[in-house]
């Protein structure tokens, strides 16, 4: 190619394809925080937190730009130091990713308003690398979203592992222990995502989402692919702990501290839940592995499993956050369900599900943190009779734990109603009763505890020490989260025919538009 | 039974070394009690998958992937660069992720006094 | 319905939020009660002034709308003012305001803890009872009915004794299973209709449902609906429940939830299913005897408890399946019968339980055993009680011989013969649970009881209130409200027949 006509070809495929400075622009002040943040906050202690405020808030800002951007003119691509795809490496937001990269952009932005002071709280020595900790987990988390090339999506993996590992290792005595279980599994599972990769890679000599769903269509079943599928499936199945593979979600929450808990929880399992959207949706023809091969089937079985057996096991704990990790695993395998059940109704309840629950889990784990530092209470029992005495931070908790059960109108309704209906529309009886049954166990752990929050405690009349609600800046964010479970609920219409309709893949689109 | 002793062994044993690494480190991590040995088992099976792109990488008869006036510019000659700079990436991520690994068992030990994955979940079920 | 008579209107909408509005300021006044019993009078007032509003428009054939936004693809929140849900709405308005002014004098009188969280809980409760009652489609329904759940769950649990909490446990163990029965129904209905608006003769003809799949779906509606509406053996909870302050007990499990459950059996077999459709299906036979069984069984179970609440609360279940068994029996009397008994039974039962709550607060006393000669210490009280009691054993003169007789009535137009035997044997039986009572409390003497007085005018003015309305409502049905033309109406929308 001559050099004009070369030019006039990348920029007129530049037009086309609505490049954008934005998406790099939603990880930037993250990597500069990553590297400001140890840096300075080593010399004055007092700049580390600020600075992580800001690159958070800088990151969500341009993480709503982005979405709005995507949403009006479609979807968005940055390549990075100007290899154009599929040999250089390009950063493609469509709807679902700058959705996702939103909603994780705004709760990380949420438990940092909460971290300011709980951090200081618990960890004050070790402040400064706790929140350059979080900012490298930010920064592969929302790298992962954003990101359209499968390598690069390893390596933002991995850099959010590690800041995962870093995070969880801190807290309780315990820690290191199950952090270092959480390492071995989670590189396990990012291996068999890259192994997957490794395959595709050899399959169709491309490293690029599109390029490779392009190749890929034109493939029709192959050995080779049905196997990096499903090394991929097990892989990102690990790291979303879908059953069998969550033995290390319990421990590794519970005994990490809860500022590590809040931000971890809520978002680091969703993300690998959306990579495996996007893997198996929007990389492989999905109709093909997920209907006709029946990947789907096991998918959806093995994640209705856990949802029982997560909801199980939440009900039989005593300790709260450990009831808490035992429902996230619950809640995590709905969005395998609606993954497996592979039709637009369930997957827009899967994709909703992944904002509802990082809304809801966030904030009972904000909450847990609050309770644990002003009242020092870690088991269930122990919460009794809190609700007279911490009045805005259990208001925030009902609204959460109502929204868990999946009681309207909040958004936990919503991702249900989503998820049966999409069984209904498949005729899936037997999974949509299990559904709803799931929700019974549900609500026995969520009312146990409710009814002992707001029970008078025999005998007590003076308040323990330290109950009451914790300052302003921690209860703001269980505040906004718990009202914004209910505004969530309300107009989650406008989430799914403005957003998640946009966010189907080919081949699917949502009736009743 | 020769056809698949051609094929498989002899063709791609390049491959087949990579399945034997990867069982290797799956067995260490999992069988394994002592932390470190899983650690070591978790590096073999890192070092298997990049294996698996190196080797895919080779070329019969081609050069290493360094331009040379003398061989041209046939793709042919040089062997696939891009899993080798892939592979490089996913060492340093290996290495970083050892290192705090590393970091995590010197703080077990220095807290428990003990790297034995039994004892250890021994102490994680005891009352704090 | 005629689509040129509907308008809009944000009417029904300031009616749901009234309470909502008052809930802050309850909360907010928790130093000063008078203040926040201010708040909830007059709310009370405020909502039922906005109901009684909407009575020319219903009266007068033309349906108030009002659509909020849109909810879920294809569905919006919508409210509705047609005939039934006004009924509803007006029973459960109007009650309320009576029930402030006799909790405001009970839970004073009894000393009750947490009276902020009572009240605005209580707030809670009646918004949503009028978004049941105004709902348009099956999801703005189910909505409303699982926050009535909710809100009376802390109702239930109020005193926080044991039984409290085994009660408000057993409330949510039946009405909980029964919200997701009802959550799988309105996705199935939804999933077939694109809206499941409700439509008086029902929308679900024509939609391709098989026999067995609508009998399948009727099965889960009447599981949904049935806990609420008391259906045996669906309604353990209400006797369980009666450990709530009889305030509760009276608006919410004698008006507002109950009624909301049979008001669910009345949307599901008018305006979902329709008279045509379950005579296909068949349906309608089971439906009527399983109502026929629980009225029977009710009242005899009802004759057996000595705690006076419990007696009350059997009794309830009993009077709730006469409605189902009018909405059952398919025919245009049968209908108007059930909707005259879910207003009259309201007035009736509401005037028991607050007879009930009077003499409690007064002499701690909850058995009818040890309510001998109670008469001739509170006779106002005493003699609502009469009243309420002949009302509902259906003697002529109070108004529950009017929605008896149209429910007899309406069983012979159905020619169906044998429910009308049953009819007057369970008339008898509630003479026969009803009138010891009211003879024990009159004609016995306790010599060991301390002289007690009437209780607290704020209770005593109420009972009086429905005593009086039940009577003058038994001689003249169309009084006021026009009771008997607007349960015409809707027994001609739904069934197409003229009465």
């Amino acid at each position: 190619m001559s050099g004009a006509h070369g030019a006039e070809a990348v920029v007129d495929h530049a037009v086309s394809m609505g490049q954008s400075h934005l998406p790099i622009l939603v990880i930037l002040p993250l990597l500069l925080g990553c590297v400001l943040v140890p840096g300075l906050g080593l010399w004055r202690r007092r700049w580390a937190y600020p600075l992580t405020l800001v690159a958070f808030a800088l990151s969500a800002y341009f993480a709503f730009r982005t979405l709005f951007a995507v949403l009006e003119g479609g979807p968005l691509h940055y390549t990075l130091a100007s290899w154009a795809p599929p040999v250089g490496i390009e950063l493609a937001v469509d709807a679902l990713g700058a959705f996702v990269a939103a909603v994780v952009s705004i709760i990380a932005l949420l438990v940092a308003v909460y971290a300011g002071e709980a951090v200081r709280r618990e960890n004050p020595v070790r402040e400064v690398p706790f929140f350059g900790m979080m900012l490298v987990l930010l920064l592969g988390l929302t790298g992962m979203v954003l990101t359209g090339d499968l390598f690069n999506l390893y390596v933002f993996f991995e850099v959010s592992s590690l800041g995962g590992y870093s995070l969880m290792a801190i807290g309780h005595k315990k820690a290191p222990i199950s952090a270092f279980r959480y390492l071995i599994m989670g590189t396990l599972g990012a291996s068999f995502y890259l192994m997957g990769v490794g395959y595709l890679y050899l399959l169709t000599g491309s490293l690029n989402m599109a390029d490779v769903a392009g190749i890929i269509s034109t493939m029709g079943l192959n050995p080779a692919l049905l196997v990096s599928l499903v090394m991929m499936v097990v892989g990102l199945g690990l790291k979303m702990a879908l059953f069998p593979m969550h033995l290390w979600l319990p421990d590794a929450y519970t005994y990490a501290s809860s500022t590590s808990t809040a931000i971890i929880a809520p978002i680091m399992t969703k993300i690998s839940a959306y990579v495996m959207i996007r893997m198996l949706f929007f990389v492989y023809d999905w109709d093909l592995f997920l209907n006709v091969h029946h990947i789907g089937d096991i998918i959806k079985w093995l994640a209705i499993a856990g949802v029982f057996v997560g909801s199980i096991m939440a009900i039989g704990q005593k300790d709260a956050k450990r009831m808490l990790a035992y429902s996230s695993v619950a809640q995590v395998a709905y969005i395998g369900v609606g993954i497996g059940m592979a039709n637009p109704l369930a997957l827009v309840g899967a994709m909703l599900h992944i904002m509802n629950h990082a809304a809801m889990k966030s904030c009972l784990f904000l909450v847990t943190g609050s309770v644990a530092m002003q009242t020092g209470a870690q088991r269930l029992k122990d919460y009794a009779g809190l609700g007279r005495r911490m009045p805005w931070t259990f208001a925030g908790f009902t609204f959460a734990a109502m929204a868990m059960v999946g009681l309207p109108p909040t958004n936990g309704f919503f991702s249900k109603w989503y998820l049966v209906l999409g069984g209904i529309e498949d005729g899936e009886w037997p999974m949509v009763g299990l559904i709803l049954a799931s929700s019974l166990l549900t609500a026995v752990y969520f009312f146990r505890l409710l009814e002992r929050v707001y029970s008078k405690v025999p005998g007590e009349e003076q308040k323990p020490a330290g109950a009451e609600d914790p300052s302003f800046r921690m209860r703001l964010p269980i505040l906004l989260l718990g009202v914004g479970v209910l505004v969530l609920g309300l107009f989650n219409a406008w989430f799914v025919s403005r957003v998640l309709s946009q966010a189907l893949p080919h081949g699917m689109s949502l009736p009743g538009f | 039974m020769n056809d698949i002793f051609t094929t498989l062994i002899a063709e791609r044993w390049a491959y087949l070394l990579t399945v034997v690494m990867i069982i290797i480190g799956l067995h260490a991590m999992m069988m394994k009690r002592n932390l470190v040995k899983k650690l070591i088992g978790m590096n073999i099976f890192q070092g298997a998958i990049i294996l698996l792109f190196i080797v895919h990488a080779y070329k019969f008869g081609a050069s290493v992937p360094v331009h040379d006036a003398v061989l041209g510019d046939h793709p042919e000659a040089y062997m696939n660069p891009i899993p080798h700079g892939l592979m490089l990436t996913a060492i340093v991520v290996s290495v970083a992720t050892t290192g705090v690994a590393l970091a995590l068992l010197t703080l077990i030990y220095r807290r428990f006094g003990t790297i034995d994955e039994i004892e250890l979940l021994q102490k994680l079920r005891e009352e704090p | 319905m005629d689509a040129a008579m509907t308008f809009e209107s944000t009417r029904p909408l300031w009616a749901v939020l009234v309470s909502l509005i008052a809930i802050p300021l309850i909360l907010a006044s928790t130093r000063r009660p008078n203040l926040r019993e201010t708040w909830t009078l007059l709310a009370a007032l405020i909502k039922v002034g906005l109901v009684l509003s909407m009575l020319p428009w219903v009266l007068g054939g033309r349906t108030a709308v009002c659509t909020l936004w849109q909810f879920a693809p294809g569905i919006e929140l919508a409210l509705r003012v047609d005939t039934m849900g006004y009924i509803f709405a007006l029973v459960a308005s109007s009650l309320w305001v009576l029930t402030s002014f006799y909790s405001i004098g009970y839970v004073r009188g009894a000393g009750e803890h947490k009276q902020t969280r009572y009240f605005a809980t209580f707030a809670l409760c009646l918004s949503a009872t009028i978004g049941i009652a105004f709902s348009a489609n099956l999801l703005t329904f189910v909505i409303f009915f699982e926050t009535l759940t909710l809100a009376t769950y802390p109702l239930v649990l109020h005193k926080e004794t044991d039984i409290a909490k085994a009660g408000a446990r057993k409330y949510l163990c039946y009405t909980l299973p029964a919200g997701l029965c009802l959550l799988l129904v309105t996705a199935w209905c939804v999933s077939l209709t694109g809206t499941a608006e409700f439509t008086p003769g029902g929308f679900l003809q024509g939609v391709g449902l098989s026999t067995e799949s609508a009998r399948w779906m009727l099965v889960f509606f009447i599981l949904a609906v049935g806990v609420k509406a008391g259906i045996i053996p669906l309604h353990s909870w209400l006797p369980a429940a009666m450990v709530a302050p009889t305030p509760v007990s009276a608006l919410l499990h004698a008006v507002a939830v109950v009624k909301a459950g049979v008001f669910g059996v009345l949307r599901v077999t008018g305006y979902v299913f329709g008279p045509e459709m379950l005579r296909e299906i068949g349906a309608w036979t089971a439906l009527a005897w399983l109502a026929a069984f629980t009225l029977t069984v009710a009242s005899l179970l009802a004759m057996r408890q000595d705690n006076l609440k419990r007696r009350l609360a059997y009794s309830t279940v009993g009077h709730l399946s006469y409605i189902v068994l009018g909405a059952a029996l398919l025919s245009g009397t049968s209908w108007t019968g059930s909707l005259l008994h879910l207003m009259f039974h309201a007035t009736m039962k509401i005037t028991l339980f607050f007879c009930a709550g009077a003499i409690y607060v007064r002499t701690h006393k909850e058995n009818i055993s040890d309510m001998h000669g109670i008469g001739r210490q509170m006779p106002f009280t005493m003699a609502a009680f009469a009243v309420g009691s002949l009302g509902l054993a259906g003697i002529p003169g109070v108004n529950g011989f009017v929605s008896k007789w149209n429910l007899a009535v309406g069983a012979l137009h159905a020619d169906q013969v044998v429910f009308v035997v049953i009819l007057l044997i369970s008339g008898i039986l509630n003479a026969a649970y009803f009138f010891p009572i009211v003879h024990v409390a009159f004609f016995r003497k306790n010599k060991a009881f301390p002289s007690y007085g009437e209780a607290s005018p704020f209770m005593v003015v109420p009972l009086c209130l429905t005593a009086l309305l039940s009577i003058v409502l038994g001689i003249a049905p169309n009084l006021g409200v026009h009771a008997w033309d607007l349960a015409r109406g809707v027994a001609a929308a739904v069934t197409g027949a003229a009465p």
